[in-house]
């Protein structure tokens, strides 16, 4: 194929862009020390890899909105903005499993005043899934968003989303967690309202709204705890509040559950979800059914559990029961939708509930298991929406009332979709089935009624999921189409959409053949969590 | 708005208002201003020319599209964090340069670009706001 002449330098750029920081990451992972014992200490250069996932795409985002009129660059910028992010995170992952937790003070501020940029095995797991999921979807945005959307800047908001939830999973500063809510909250609104059709205005005003409701919320605890604490880095505060009694430690805790539940989507305050998800370009969806309940998961554990150390234990039942609630609730949300999309939006939320359910049960096994839950839930509901959105391409419409004969016809996608949807319920061999038994286990190695209810709501969520996924499959898949046409008109997949798809399948289903590459750092991020002691004296050490 | 008066009277105060923002900008590091306050003051600057003479003569005058302009700042300010890489610093550690030109120093850095950075982003994003809605009324 001839290149044409305007992809000749965006093309020269992006590979040289390529080869300076593959070089110089590769000098940073290998330090060049004297003798076998050389990875001792990592260079002072290692610590730029906490902020290269972040600043990488902020710097895509840039370069797309600076150049909004070379419409054939933008998927590359960011196409090569995400590459080298993700590349980043994967050293940084090198870097932080063998170190531990590696820090960067802004602007040389030390904490407790200045900002830091904190990275434990936790985010760094977190921040390598996040630029993975958006290196793929974005190769998928790349068949599905035509000339119109990257002029709209669709690239711009794409990179700046997956900057802002690398942010979140990398900051070690409480008030900076809030800046970066806010920053894939704004990508985000950016993104929902992406085609600018009713219905979408319709999703992104509940979308918005709810949204704010629950920052602002966020803010405010933030706000409370700094009363307080006088400090707002996350080391100094869980100092502090080791010592601090009384009412305040309850009320903002509260606060900050509230808050990221509303944020994770937990019942009953789940509501937002469904109703705004399914509107928007089913790429953008995707992401944010991969990505955005999981931040406010993982807010929850950091703030709840490492933040709030012994005081946070008090909260932890109430996770655990909201937990079942939102997990049973959902998953029978899911049996009663007819459209294949906001079908999949309750098992996003039926995942949320799951994974609340292995923070409630207050021990490492459980975590681990909702750390795990996370990482294959990021994959897995991307994947769930970007197949559904092959089979609406393929013939017109994903619904439950009218039989598509997808097997028939399309056997690639009907398959994917089956991958995925048995993922999500949690059978072997794929990725569901793991962090599903280690919660299930460490709810029966547990007492009371809320180990039980756990175990119990885990293995009725995975039913009920079964069901829906099944049901779904009959109505769409199987079910010849009966003649009745709801206007939509097909407009094909191109082949090239097969690739992240096919992409996704293969960490699914090598996550579930070898689970020990997640379950591994997963086991040594909660143990980060609950006893962050390397971590504390990491920030000590720097002050 | 558009009266004689209004019409004579904005060319200038842009013109003012935009030299003004500048100077904010500049002395921004030690005094009050900076790029935010700078870029808001450019940004109404903008909007007074397009009041007076229409949305397309401004867009024509600022020749560059005010989302580009957003997007050339917010390159300029994560590029000002990153340069502290070459001085083996952490991200947005400010560096200096202050050359001496006929016995006056004039103090450079990296803080200063990432104001401009901020100064930019923000008559990017404010001016394009203020076009659309003067566009549509």
């Amino acid at each position: 194929m001839q290149m044409r002449r305007e992809q000749v330098l965006p093309a020269l750029l992006g590979f040289i862009a390529l080869l300076l920081p593959t070089a110089a990451f590769a000098a940073i992972a290998v330090p060049h020390g004297n003798g076998p014992a050389m990875l001792t200490e990592p260079t002072r250069y290692a610590a730029w890899l906490t902020v290269a996932p972040i600043v990488l795409p902020i710097i895509g985002s840039a370069l797309t909105l600076a150049f909004r009129h070379k419409i054939a660059w933008q998927a590359n910028i960011a196409f090569g903005a995400m590459f080298l992010a993700t590349v980043s995170a994967v050293f940084l992952n090198i870097v932080v499993l063998s170190h531990g937790p590696l820090l960067l003070a802004a602007g040389n501020w030390l904490p407790p005043f200045g900002i830091i940029i904190a990275v434990d095995v936790l985010g760094a797991l977190l921040v390598l899934v996040t630029c993975l999921v958006g290196f793929i979807g974005l190769s998928y945005a790349r068949c599905d968003v035509d000339h119109e959307g990257a002029s709209f800047g669709f690239y711009t908001f794409y990179c700046l989303l997956i900057a802002g939830v690398c942010g979140s999973f990398a900051t070690g500063d409480i008030f900076n967690l809030y800046v970066w809510f806010e920053v894939f909250l704004v990508s985000s609104f950016g993104m929902i309202v992406f085609g600018g059709e009713r219905i979408q205005m319709d999703g992104a005003v509940k979308y918005g709204v709810l949204n704010l409701i629950a920052t602002t919320i966020f803010l405010i605890a933030v706000g409370a705890l700094y009363g307080f604490t006088g400090t707002l880095n996350m080391a100094d505060i869980r100092h502090v509040l080791a010592e601090t009694e009384g009412a305040p430690v309850v009320t903002v805790g509260a606060l900050f559950v509230l808050a990221f539940a509303m944020k994770a989507a937990a019942f009953p305050l789940h509501f937002w979800l469904p109703a705004s998800y399914h509107t928007p370009r089913i790429v953008v969806g995707a992401l944010f059914a991969g990505l955005l309940t999981k931040v406010g998961i993982y807010s929850l554990m950091r703030v709840m559990i490492m933040l709030f150390g012994d005081k946070g234990t008090m909260f932890l039942p109430l996770i655990g029961w909201v937990g079942v609630a939102t997990a049973v609730l959902a998953a029978l949300g899911a049996l009663a939708q007819t459209n294949l999309r906001r079908l999949a939006a309750f098992l996003v939320i039926s995942g949320v509930g799951v994974m609340m359910i292995g923070i409630g049960l207050d021990t490492a096994e459980g975590l681990t298991g909702a750390i795990v839950y996370a990482v294959h839930s990021i994959l897995v509901m991307t994947a769930l929406f970007l197949v559904i959105g092959v089979v609406e391409r393929l013939t017109g419409d994903a619904d439950l009332t009218i039989g598509s004969n997808v097997y028939a016809r399309y056997g690639l996608a009907a398959g994917l979709f089956l991958i995925f949807g048995l993922a999500v319920s949690g059978l072997p061999p794929f990725s569901g089935f793991w962090p599903k038994l280690m919660l299930v286990q460490a709810s029966l190695a547990g007492s009371g009624a809320l180990a039980l209810a756990g175990a119990v709501g885990v293995i009725l969520s995975g039913l009920l999921t079964t069901i829906a996924i099944g049901r779904a499959w009959v109505l769409v898949f199987l079910r010849p189409r009966d003649g009745s046409e709801n206007g939509h008109v097909a407009v094909g997949a191109p082949r090239a959409m097969a690739a992240p798809l096919v992409a996704l399948a293969i960490l699914v289903v090598a996550l579930g053949l070898l689970p020990t590459i997640v379950i591994a750092p997963a086991q040594s991020g909660a143990a980060g969590l609950l006893d962050p002691t390397v971590y504390l004296q990491r920030v000590q050490d720097m002050e | 708005m558009s009266t004689l008066i209004f019409r004579t009277v904005a060319p200038y105060l842009s013109a003012l208002m935009i030299l003004f923002s500048v100077f904010v900008l500049l002395r921004g590091h030690n005094e009050p201003g900076g790029g935010f306050i700078g870029g808001l003051i450019a940004a109404s600057a903008i909007a007074i020319y397009g009041i007076a003479y229409g949305v397309e003569t401004v867009r024509r005058a600022m020749y560059i599209h005010p989302n580009s302009l957003a997007g050339f700042g917010l390159l300029i300010g994560a590029l000002s964090g990153v340069a502290a890489i070459f001085a083996g610093e952490p991200l947005f550690t400010g560096l200096w340069w202050i050359p001496v030109v006929g016995g006056v120093e004039i103090p450079l850095s990296t803080v200063m670009t990432f104001d401009i950075g901020v100064y930019l982003v923000v008559v990017g994003s404010l001016s394009s706001i203020a076009l659309t809605l003067e566009e549509t009324d």
